[in-house]
């Protein structure tokens, strides 16, 4: 048997979704943001909601996510997302919205966005990817960053005397009524890959029964601001960063 | 109707699709009005309470990628707030209409009647180099009118336009003649006319992506120049402007908004006493009435702006007239609106 013989379409066991543009990415090697584009990609098109669908990137690394996930995008300013896609979901109730957001995104600048979007119960789904610092501008601590982690603006490691300790902001959303699936998960391996593409699935299915708002914490690696190798970074990131912020749904309803 | 009432029903009438705004003084009538309507049950208009200034402006931006009409209204230290966001939409080139009834400041200030917020209108306040067509209405028939108006230059432009109101105009009660209403824009009309709009990407498209991010210098050069060319065109088309006993007048007065129906007044006044004084008022603070003031200054002895600042639209007539004649000041502040009486002494001081 050739090699041509077994490479055949109907002999196929994996294909890019085709909801993922040709674009080469530029994140780093081993970073998640990657990882997690494409399973929203899959979850799209497995769902058949491409045209349905409008996201909404932050500012940080993920600003340009709208040139790897072939649907409509609105880039928003720094933290403001959950307000564009509150207007958007309202104004287009038969379309399926999310926002894709960092830590300082989400957890610092956006934090009233954030906060209200989901009280009042939005039907959008938000992804909230947490590395613990701010990729974009060059390795700056982040509100979830671990006390003691060294970054650019805490060379000596985060202290709580100065800076408090980390913000779980995913355990306050789940505290909020308006919210009805908060999960935090993770893509360092197939298997925790495998249970965020669930999670993500189950947080658009939502959006499209109106049960209010989903938001899915993926616990990230920045190994570039974290100054590890990526091994070593999902390494450092299973001992430290779950610690702290444990994995599992936390709300379902 | 109070102005304010006007700007809610002409939001209504006039096929607005959204709403989106946080209360203050002396402004809450707009919302108010639009909660007691209740239009979502008639026109299908969305209204919403944002929990900011800043969540509201960015619920525009969310609103207007859709290719939707929508709008906000504030008072000067919650526009300090949409600073931000108007930067965005002006960078993004989306359409939409913010209504600023302005009170006096800095910082918190006052809510008296101000009009110290040209400067931010007019010449940026966000940050970056944008402009926004920015209207001045001086009656509660404007306020109505303006909203439509508002829309059809944003969406002309494709850029914020705002309302620069004061808290007279905003507060004052007037009788207000509504026009035929205009139904909202259905999904298919604005999915066939908006090409650009983040409608959800069909598979006889490309994707639809609302930026205004543009990191290689050479691309955001040209971007720049294309916002550029825009607010050239404003200035060319989109100038409006009143006159009033302008003729044979040897003095002018320029103001605007609610400092315009006080300066009437003035030059009635002034003509009583034989002083042929005459009165500009700007509808159009960006694009301003640069070419009209050039064309009355030959027949001019002096100018003389009447502002509830400390001296803001006089930095443009000084600019128009460009040392031609003098152009003196008047001014007052704190949210204290002189009488007509008060501005013809100080008129008559300058001219002395």
């Amino acid at each position: 048997m050739d090699l041509k013989d077994i490479i055949k379409p109907e002999n196929r066991v994996y294909a890019k979704t085709p909801v993922l543009t040709e674009n080469v990415m530029h994140y780093c090697p081993g970073c998640s943001h990657g990882t997690v584009h494409k399973i929203i990609a899959e979850v799209i098109e497995e769902m058949g909601i491409q045209e349905k669908t409008i996201g909404i990137s932050p500012v940080g690394c993920s600003v340009f996510a709208y040139n790897y996930v072939d649907i409509d995008w609105q880039q928003a300013a720094h933290g403001r997302a959950p307000a564009l896609a509150t207007a958007t979901k309202r104004l287009l109730p038969d379309k399926y919205v999310f926002t894709y957001q960092g830590d300082g995104d989400l957890a610092s600048i956006g934090t009233a966005e954030i906060m209200h979007a989901c009280n009042r119960g939005e039907n959008i789904v938000v992804i909230f990817i947490n590395n613990a610092i701010y990729g974009m501008t060059g390795g700056q601590m982040a509100p979830t960053t671990l006390i003691g982690m060294k970054t650019s603006t805490s060379p000596y490691g985060r202290t709580e005397e100065l800076h408090g300790k980390p913000l779980k902001i995913t355990e306050l959303i789940a505290q909020l009524e308006g919210t009805c699936y908060v999960s935090r998960q993770s893509v360092q391996s197939a298997a925790a890959a495998r249970k965020t593409k669930r999670a993500i699935r189950k947080a658009f299915e939502n959006s499209a029964m109106s049960k209010g708002t989903s938001f899915v914490e993926v616990v990230s690696a920045c190994n570039s601001g974290w100054k590890l190798s990526p091994v070593k970074a999902n390494e450092w990131m299973v001992e430290n960063m779950f610690p702290q912020y444990p994995l599992g749904d936390i709300k379902d309803r | 109707m109070k102005g304010n009432e006007a700007i809610a029903i002409s939001a209504i009438r006039n096929g607005c699709d959204g709403y989106f705004g946080y209360p203050i003084t002396p402004q809450s009538e707009v919302m108010e009005t639009l909660m007691e309507e209740k239009p979502w049950e008639t026109t299908g208009m969305v209204v919403l309470q944002a929990e900011s200034e800043t969540s509201s402006i960015n619920m525009l931006y969310g609103g207007a990628s859709c290719g939707k009409k929508v709008m906000t209204s504030s008072s000067s230290p919650g526009l300090s707030l949409m600073c931000e966001g108007l930067s965005y939409l002006a960078g993004a080139e989306l359409p939409c209409v913010v209504v600023n009834v302005v009170r006096g400041g800095p910082g918190l200030g006052t809510i008296q009647p101000g009009q110290g917020d040209y400067f931010q209108a007019c010449k940026g306040g966000g940050h970056g180099d944008y402009k926004m067509v920015v209207l001045a209405p001086s009656s509660a028939q404007e306020m109505y009118d303006f909203v439509d108006l508002g829309f059809d230059l944003a969406f002309k432009y494709l850029n914020p336009v705002m309302i620069l109101a004061d808290g007279v105009v905003g507060q004052m009660m007037e009788k207000v003649e509504l026009k035929p209403m205009k139904s909202r824009w259905s999904d298919e009309y604005i999915k066939s006319t908006f090409k650009w709009a983040t409608t959800g990407k069909t598979p006889d498209r490309k994707q639809n992506v609302i930026t205004s991010l543009a990191l290689d210098a050479a691309v955001h050069e040209r971007l720049n120049h294309k916002l550029q060319l825009k607010y050239k065109k404003m200035q060319q088309e989109d100038v409006r402007f009143e006159t009033f006993m302008c003729e044979d007048a040897e003095h002018v007065i320029v103001a605007y908004g609610c400092m315009a129906r006080i300066c009437e007044n003035t030059v009635e006044l002034a003509r009583a006493e034989g002083i042929k004084l005459g009165l500009l008022r700007p509808i159009t603070l960006f694009p301003f009435p640069t070419e009209e003031i050039n064309r009355l200054v030959p027949q001019l002895k002096t100018m003389m702006s009447v502002e509830l600042s400390a001296g803001q639209m006089v930095e443009d007539v000084r600019l128009a007239v460009n040392g031609r004649v003098p152009v003196n000041f008047f001014g007052r502040l704190g949210g204290i609106v002189p009488s007509p009486e008060e501005v013809f002494e100080a008129f008559k001081k300058e001219i002395k």
